[in-house]
């Protein structure tokens, strides 16, 4: 079987900026695949390099086993759902849905039957005399992700897809997405800068930063064992420890990680430091210790003591908790 | 609300407005009036009698309809080529980015903003370098100068609603380059177009400066009007035929405008 999406060294450049730089990338068939990073990471250009947008500087892409490069995107059994949804504002819903088949000549009752189909699979039966003007924002991405469907691409790819939704909706869509993507098959490749999306829908994951990944894997993998500083702070801000601090903490002179909820408070034996600040988040409180000279936040469960800013505590956690990342990271 | 605003406004206003309107508009109806004299001499008030008979003679004048028939094929090939490169112009300017783009986005725009003398006097001092004769293409090239502005200023304001992703949607969905063009920026700029072609058409049927500059021995329309205002023969004649002129130009006017206010509309109702 081959892999859905492989990049072998592939780079894009625009002028002097290197936007992709040398990744390699292996999307498993059948896998909800995120590409998470912030903005200006990379992410969003390698996905338009699948879709066939953007061609790349060098090396190799194959979707499917086949050669990608130089294959115009309509020519590509890929579809996309774009970030601002992209619905032809001229057609209705219907037609929006149907236009793939419509380029594709299928009969129009046909095509027709097969877009209302595609609508009762985003929950939006009936809705197809309407213009997108008339929707609502989950309603229009709905129908972009119906548009996209209907056509039974072998990739899917999903541009940010919920970035513009509010967060009980996003809560939702992102149930919704995952049950569909296990119901159809469909490889989903989806960019998000959004660590707890990522983290939530995706089987795994690879995290961007100028223009490489840092490190692919399980949701787990990247949040217990993070490679670099980098992934230890965008994924869960983790407190990135320095090789010093490290082993005054009694570890070794490496860089490390350290989940704020994995650190206690209080409990007798660990080290001492000040509390500088505490930010009460509904389930959690979050506390910023300093230690010498650094900062270190604390994640407290709901219900537990919250010391008061200034104050002198304690702090402890279980050994297997400081995940080293080595002297280079 | 809208009623009690409307009795405030000043009687003094109003009839302000109301005089301003009717200068505006009193000579044209004056011309509508002339077109229905007995008399063929002068412009005597009021007219001694009235009389259908010059709607008559202008029919059965051959260099009305020669005249006509040349403003027509005219206005309609500047027109079409306004379309072809006006559109383009704005496809480039509104869809890519390029060094210069700016200043060419000027440039286009320069000509409407010319003096039509030194638009026509460049032109023809250009055609005589070139050794190009002065024939029916010279107009048309004349025309086509600011035809392009028109149709490029309507299409260019349209192409940036349509936006990037729309075009890249379609190719996703299958369409290559002409499925695109066809069946998503067609339908999208169309009414747009068909507002700039309109205008361009009217603009071009009444030009008389560049026409003056850039004809050879052929008369447009409002040339041959401005000829037969030096001789008094059958003067009414000219009122028929500005009566038509006042008509074609006026209601490709009318149709853009309402074209346009629909289309703002639609790519309102979009957002």
């Amino acid at each position: 079987m081959p892999y859905a999406v492989s990049f072998q060294q592939v780079s894009r450049h625009f002028g002097t900026v290197r936007a992709v730089d040398a990744v390699d990338l292996e999307v498993e068939a059948g896998e909800f695949f995120a590409m998470l990073g912030p903005s200006g990471s990379g992410k969003t250009t390698c996905l338009r390099l699948i879709a066939g947008f953007e061609q790349p500087t060098a090396g190799h892409i194959e979707i499917f086993g086949e050669t990608a490069e130089g294959v115009p995107p309509y020519r590509r059994n890929v579809n996309t759902v774009f970030q601002d949804y992209a619905l032809f504002p001229h057609l209705n819903v219907a037609d929006n849905v149907a236009y793939g088949q419509m380029i594709r000549g299928v009969a129009k009752a046909e095509r027709l039957r097969d877009a209302e189909a595609a609508l009762e699979m985003v929950k939006l039966p009936g809705y197809g005399a309407r213009k997108p003007g008339q929707l609502s924002g989950g309603q229009r991405q709905r129908v972009a992700l119906a548009r996209a469907l209907v056509n039974k691409p072998k990739v899917l790819l999903l541009d940010e897809p919920l970035g513009a939704l509010d967060l009980k909706l996003r809560e939702q869509m992102q149930e919704e997405l995952k049950a569909l993507q296990r119901a159809l098959g469909i490889t989903f490749v989806f960019v998000t800068h959004d660590q707890g999306e990522a983290l939530s829908m995706a089987d795994r994951i690879a995290v961007f930063n100028e223009g490489r990944i840092m490190q692919t894997g399980t949701p787990e993998e990247i949040y217990r064992r993070p490679k670099t500083r980098f992934v230890a702070d965008f994924v869960g801000s983790s407190n990135v420890l320095s090789p010093d601090l490290t082993r005054q903490l009694g570890g070794p002179a490496e860089w490390s990680s350290l989940r704020p909820e994995d650190i206690r408070l209080g409990a007798g034996g660990g080290h001492e430091a000040q509390v500088t600040g505490t930010s009460f988040l509904g389930s959690a409180t979050r506390v910023t210790l300093e230690l010498a000279g650094e900062k270190l936040t604390v994640l407290l469960p709901a219900g537990s003591d919250v010391p008061a800013p200034g104050a002198t505590v304690r702090f402890s956690w279980e050994p297997s908790a400081l995940h080293l990342m080595g002297t280079e990271a | 609300m809208r009623s009690d605003r409307q009795n405030r406004t000043p009687m003094g206003l109003k009839i302000a407005a109301g005089v301003g309107l009717a200068f505006l508009h009193l000579p044209i109806l004056l011309i509508f009036l002339y077109a229905f004299t007995t008399e063929d001499k002068s412009y005597q008030f009021p007219p001694p009698g009235l009389t259908l008979k010059w709607f008559a003679v202008t029919w059965n004048r051959p260099d009305v309809w020669e005249a006509l028939g040349l403003s027509v094929r005219v206005a309609s090939i500047s027109t079409v080529v306004a379309l072809v490169l006006g559109t383009l112009c704005a496809a480039a300017i509104s869809q890519t980015r390029f060094f210069g783009r700016e200043a060419i986005s000027l440039l286009v725009i320069l000509p409407i903003a010319l003096p039509g003398i030194i638009t026509g006097i460049s032109l023809r001092s250009a055609f005589n370098l070139a050794e190009i004769p002065f024939s029916f293409w010279t107009i048309v090239l004349g025309h086509a100068t600011f035809c392009v502005v028109v149709v490029y200023n309507n299409a260019v304001a349209r192409f940036r609603r349509v936006s990037g992703s729309l075009i890249e949607a379609s190719m996703d969905l299958g369409a290559d380059g002409f499925q695109t063009f066809r069946y998503v920026i067609l339908p999208n700029i169309g009414t747009a177009l068909l507002a700039g072609g309109m205008l361009a058409f009217a603009l071009s049927f009444d030009e008389v400066i560049v026409t003056t500059f850039t004809a050879g021995q052929q008369a447009t329309l409002p040339i041959w009007m401005l000829e037969e205002l030096v001789r008094p023969r059958q003067r009414p004649v000219t009122n028929v035929v500005a009566m038509v002129v006042v008509l074609v130009t006026f209601l490709p006017i009318l149709a853009a405008y309402y074209l346009t206010r629909d289309g703002d509309q639609i790519s309102g109702q979009g957002k």
